[in-house]
């Protein structure tokens, strides 16, 4: 059985296909979902997409915050369904209150497009279960807003309950603690910086993101959504 | 009664502002020197309807926490002042 994996598409999304081909190269059964549907249409897990949701107007994710389908995706997360957001998607997640915290511009200054490297610091989550925690992936970022920023209170609740899954190993855009990536406390939720889609082909350079992509895979077939 | 609002969303001291640290670098060239502390912000204008101006004051406020501002990021000042004739023709308002 393959895991139905719903792709939201907002406006402005325009890393939709490349998850598709990633998660279909997996054996999974990607769906696109568009962002004024209202249902998930029974997806084993949710992945939201980088881009640029509704222009990134106001502020990256504030708008798409209020798309239809964010209620069930609040739902799904809520009964403790697998849900992603890569980049744009990270941004969204957390105007959305589904993570905590925001990613402001990157410190130097500069849209950053680049290789990078990160470790996997917990793999209490959706996109690290079963990965050895000190293993370091190569993965591309391509982001302006990018550098996670949180209380101070936050950022304490996130080391001490394992929820910093991913960081860099040499930080790009000044995020506080280098995170690159962050679960909310179940570990159903998760959000990334990198873009893992994009490392799913030797022809891209890496192979790495076929880890985090393959956990979620396998969350998204597990009965309480997480492989503890 | 009809309110003209501004809302002026800035970034929190210490947020990274691009926008803000470019213009700056950018001034001595024009002969501005004696500036200093560039931030840029956004302002964000409209009008509401409400029985009173605490009834508008406060429904801006709720706006503003749910989507204008991002609390971790920014912070905001609203203006509001009431527009339009005050007699019971109403004006162009």
């Amino acid at each position: 059985m393959s895991a139905r994996v719903a792709i939201v598409v907002f406006p402005g999304s325009n890393c939709e296909h490349d998850v598709a081909l990633a998660l279909d190269g997996l054996g999974a059964d990607p769906n696109f979902v568009w962002h004024t549907d209202v249902s998930l249409r029974n997806a084993d897990a949710v992945v939201l997409p980088g881009g640029f949701a509704h222009g990134d107007y106001l502020r990256p994710g504030a708008l798409a915050r209020f798309s239809p389908i964010m209620k069930a995706i609040g739902d799904f997360a809520a009964s403790g369904g697998p849900v992603l957001g890569i980049c744009n998607g990270f941004q969204i997640l957390c105007e959305a209150g589904l993570l905590p915290g925001a990613l402001q511009k990157n410190q130097r200054l500069k849209f950053i497009c680049a290789p990078s490297r990160v470790r996997v610091d917990s793999n209490h989550s959706v996109i690290t279960n079963g990965i050895d925690e000190g293993v370091t992936l190569a993965l591309p970022i391509n982001h302006f807003d990018g550098n996670y920023i949180c209380d101070a209170r936050t950022a304490a609740d996130l080391r001490e309950t394992n929820s910093i899954i991913l960081r860099y190993t040499a930080n790009p855009n000044g995020s506080i603690d280098d995170i690159a990536g962050i679960s909310n406390l179940k570990g159903n939720v998760a959000g990334l910086m990198p873009h893992p889609e994009r490392a799913c082909d030797p022809l891209s350079g890496s192979v790495d993101g076929e880890l985090l992509l393959r956990a979620l895979v396998r969350a998204a077939l597990t009965e309480d959504g997480i492989a503890r | 009664m009809k309110f003209a609002v501004t809302v002026e969303v800035r970034l929190l001291p210490g947020i990274a502002d691009p926008q803000g640290a470019t213009l700056e670098r950018a001034l001595p060239a024009l002969g501005f020197d004696e500036v200093a502390g560039v931030r840029v912000g956004k302002a964000i204008r409209f009008t509401i309807s409400a029985v009173d101006e605490q009834t508008a004051r406060d429904r801006v406020g709720e706006l503003c926490d749910l989507l204008l501002a991002n609390p971790v990021m920014e912070e905001v000042g609203v203006t509001l002042e009431r527009v339009g004739s005050v007699g019971p023709t109403g004006g162009k308002g």
